[in-house]
């Protein structure tokens, strides 16, 4: 199948992670990378690779990608354990250190311009072996762009057989048999006899060994776990209130605090006055930090109502005071094309497409990560070590961060990752660490559990940009011809890599992700990204670019197929030029019994993560409002590992895409954010909510994330079912500015 | 100040405008009841105050002199869960889990006052709890679970 022509103008590895990795040097890759878990071991544990601690008491896993809610170390529990033989709710699981040899082989590929469809060689070698290579050369330890699954699938199976066969040598030694004459189950070893030995009572033999490195991975017909309906391990402790986030960690002597920083980021303290804030109980002191303040108290509460008490007038900030002038600014950069950062996609040419063209302007605003749980951070310090407790999706950055911070070497800080409340992306940043470590260093040995307040969170994020998007289309004979589209915004990478000290290159895919690489054969089909210059701080957020280009070019393409007077569904069939992505839009058409236009129905789709998902939504009219009365969504996602959690993050991705599109926005009025606690920046709730069908295909014996894929094809999908109930096209977020939802 | 907290006689000294919240996070060390917005807007504190769901940020401890309170803890244990904690886990709602004490409490509280809730009490009731990983479609199918096992 061809993929229509991708431009590659320049082919640079973008994100700066890897750019720095390169400095290291190709003997970094080559080197064993050894295993991290051998220099914390304690009397009688033993450590047969990276993800497997055995001790008297039987085995302990490690899950290095961070769980921030999607199911990471449920699934990372269940792929060792398949190989291992062991009950993933019978043994301990553990993060385990921050360490390159948990590096990411995946997530660097999402930085480059080759499309996840692509199956020529060079996408393939360049998204696969190159990323793994600068994945590993970086250490790159991160959990993000819905790689744990893909990432992990044959690690942790690796990691578990070879632990297994380890364990069963052990036992052949110890009872003086075969190894081929011994099987495992339910974390023992089962002797010829019948005899059975618990892994645990091996941990002393394992020491020493050599681990056996050649293993041979069961397949798929003989898995006990895995493709069946899978119980989280998480699930009871997260059911009874038992589950130990960061803000319920308690250490001897803790001292809890609040940061405030300046929720014009940047702009500095301009005056303080704490006096009666000391004045009230439970305050024990208050301190600078950067760009703000911290209050130390007895408890939270004493804290937060602390910081309330303090009188501060904050600076002013670099970057613009209103959102009108950041408009203004997206504006410009469109009409300059000297700021054009990218051109991935030229196919035909757009400016002679025949047919009648239609031209339109879309916008998305700012978005705030939002979290349930507040960002928060424990930390002990001591001149000859740091400790810190945090959720985190990127432990080496964080330790890296922490030792710039304190001084001290790398080696000095250990990094307990800890599962979060949420992140949608916001567990990648560590500024809550800062804080609490510039705290704890006016208090050596003492834990300092430092928590934001909600309105800390929400002003302090670094947001999903801002972004702008012009487009043209074409049609003739009832047929798209064209579609032009450019996109401006802040650039994710350049903003996370430069607070991360390294120097952003090359084009910015994520500008453009998701529209550049959409699998359409439209006959002129032009994507270009335009850099806006830094300002206000951006980050990664659930679906990254794709968050708002899905948006942009589903909803271009949708005018111009009304436009051509076509079907929604047949036209992008027609255009669709990836045989999956074809597949996903004809299972939700005969999920939701789509026969054409409808009244109050939207379709949209959307490749991204690579994953192919298309979304159908429905509305109706109310007196009271819109109401949305169902949601279709079907993905193509390879083979099924976990099939209830897979249904519980598409549908999870598609309603977080609806909620956010429906009513959620980060305004800025004097350089602040206009929206600090979730009475401004809404959410979606319970009444708001249709039915959900979710299928996933399985037609492909492809590996893939499902946490992203689900949010970008849910905005489209409804503004278009939106046009479809009322005429009305909705071309910016918010779709709360413009109608009203029952 | 002395009330009761999942049946337990507390007799503390606390200032009388702190949360209720904050009384059993900090003071009495019941982590299960969540902070997430300090304003009512979220749910993610909501415990049982003399049977009722409360926000727990909007009740100061001069309020809960004698009251009974229940929080997560008392409702059930992963040992002997309460029947809407029993769905919770069979429906397998949770995903980050962090607003599921505060929704679990809520739908406990409805179920109570309401065995057979129609659709419309269901999202009444439910929707000042948010979800911010959208697990909603989980916990109306979790409390029509609770709902069919506690009726039978």
């Amino acid at each position: 199948m061809s993929a229509g022509k991708i431009v590659r103008r320049t082919f640079l590895v973008i994100t700066g992670a890897v750019g720095a990795g390169i400095a290291f040097g190709a003997w970094r890759y080559l080197r064993d990378p050894g295993n991290p878990l051998t220099e914390g071991l304690a009397e009688g544990e033993a450590a047969p690779n990276a993800y497997v601690i055995v001790d008297a008491d039987g085995v302990t896993l490690v899950a290095p990608r961070a769980d921030v809610g999607q199911g990471a170390a449920s699934i990372q529990a269940h792929l060792l354990a398949e190989e291992l033989d062991v009950d993933p709710h019978a043994v301990r699981l553990t993060p385990g250190p921050a360490s390159g040899v948990y590096w990411n082989g995946i997530v660097a590929g999402e930085g480059m311009p080759f499309a996840g469809w692509d199956d020529a060689w060079s996408s393939r070698t360049m998204r696969g072996r190159g990323a793994d290579i600068a994945g590993k050369l970086v250490g790159l330890h991160l959990t993000g762009g819905s790689t744990t699954v893909p990432d992990m699938y044959d690690r942790l199976r690796v990691a578990g057989a070879s632990a297994r066969e380890t364990l069963k040598l052990a036992a052949a030694r110890r009872a003086g048999v075969n190894v081929g004459d011994l099987r495992t189950e339910d974390g023992t070893v089962i002797l010829p006899d019948g005899g059975t030995i618990p892994y645990g009572d091996l941990a002393a033999d394992l020491a020493g060994m050599e681990a056996v490195q050649d293993v041979d991975l069961r397949d798929a017909s003989e898995w006990r776990l895995l493709g069946r309906e899978l119980r989280r391990t998480d699930i009871v402790a997260k059911s009874t209130g038992t589950f130990t986030y960061g803000t319920d960690i308690r250490l001897p002597g803790m001292i809890h605090a609040t940061a405030v920083t300046n929720p014009a980021r940047g702009g500095g303290v301009a005056r303080l006055d704490d006096v009666s804030a000391r004045l009230l109980p439970g305050v024990e002191d208050v301190v600078p930090v950067e760009d703000g303040f911290a209050v130390l108290s007895t408890s939270d509460w004493a804290a937060i109502r602390g910081a309330r008490e303090v009188d501060v007038t904050w600076g002013t900030p670099a970057y613009p005071a209103t959102s009108d002038e950041m408009w203004g600014a997206h504006a410009a950069a469109l009409d300059d094309d000297g700021t054009r950062d990218s051109r991935f996609r030229d196919d035909g040419d757009v400016v002679a497409a025949p047919g009648t063209a239609i031209e339109v302007e879309y916008r998305v605003p700012f978005l705030a990560h939002a979290p349930l749980e507040p960002s928060n951070a424990t930390v002990i310090y001591t001149p000859e070590r740091t400790q810190v407790w945090t959720s985190t999706q990127a432990p080496t950055f964080l330790r890296d961060a922490v030792s710039r911070m304190t001084g001290q070497p790398p080696e000095a800080v250990e990094v307990n990752a800890l599962p979060g409340g949420g992140s949608f992306g916001r567990r990648l940043e560590d500024d809550q660490v800062r804080p609490a470590v510039e705290i704890a260093k006016t208090r050596p040995g003492t834990p300092i559990r430092m928590t934001w307040t909600r309105e800390q969170d929400t002003a302090c994020d670094y947001f999903r940009p801002m972004a702008l998007a012009r487009g043209r289309a074409t049609h003739e004979g009832g047929r798209v011809t064209g579609l032009d589209l450019s996109i401006a915004a802040h650039s994710v990478a350049e903003s996370q890599l430069t607070r991360q000290g390294f120097p952003p290159i090359g084009p910015d895919v994520a500008i453009t992700a998701a529209a550049w690489d959409a699998p359409y054969a439209i006959p002129s089909f032009r994507v270009s990204g335009y850099r806006v210059p830094a300002g206000v701080g951006v980050s990664s957020w659930r679906s990254v670019g794709a968050s708002h280009n899905g948006f942009f070019l589903e909803s271009l393409l949708d005018e111009a197929i009304h436009a051509a007077g076509a079907d929604p569904l047949e036209e992008r069939l027609r255009l669709m030029d990836h045989e999956p992505s074809a597949r996903v839009l004809e299972a939700v058409a005969e999920m939701a019994g789509w026969d054409g236009p409808r009244d109050g129905r939207g379709v949209a789709f959307c490749y991204s993560f690579g994953v192919p998902c298309a979304q159908i939504v429905e509305v109706e009219q109310t007196d009271r409002g819109l109401r949305l009365t169902g949601l279709w969504v079907a993905a193509e996602v390879g083979r099924i590992l976990d099939p209830v959690n897979l249904e519980a993050q598409l549908s999870g991705g598609a309603l977080f895409g609806l909620g956010h599109a429906m009513h959620s926005e980060i305004t800025f009025a004097d350089h602040v954010p206009e929206q600090r606690n979730f009475d401004t920046f809404l959410s979606l709730r319970q009444y708001e909510v249709p039915p959900v069908r979710v299928r996933a295909l399985e037609t492909t014996d492809l590996i893939r994330g499902a946490g992203e894929p689900g949010v970008p094809p849910a905005a489209p999908a409804l503004a278009n079912a939106i046009f479809a109930a009322t005429g009305e096209r909705l071309r910016e977020m918010p779709f709360d500015r413009s109608v009203r939802f029952a | 100040m002395k009330f009761n907290v999942n049946g337990t006689e507390h007799d503390i000294e606390v200032e009388p405008d702190m949360p209720l919240l904050w009384v059993v996070r900090d003071i009495l060390g019941l982590t299960g009841t969540k902070y997430g917005c300090g304003i009512a807007m979220c749910g993610a504190c909501t415990v049982h105050l003399d049977g009722l769901a409360v926000r727990s940020c909007q009740v100061r401890a001069s309020e809960v002199e004698g009251a009974e309170i229940t929080t997560i803890e008392g409702l059930g244990t992963p040992d002997d869960p309460h029947p809407v904690q029993a769905a919770w886990i069979e429906e397998q709602v949770a995903q980050c889990g962090y607003c599921q004490s505060g929704q679990i409490m809520q739908a406990a509280s409805l179920l109570a006052g309401n065995p057979e809730p129609t659709d419309a009490d269901i999202d009444a009731a439910m929707s000042g709890n948010l979800c911010r990983c959208a697990s909603y479609p989980r916990i109306r199918a979790a409390i029509r679970r609770a709902q069919t096992e506690t009726g039978t």
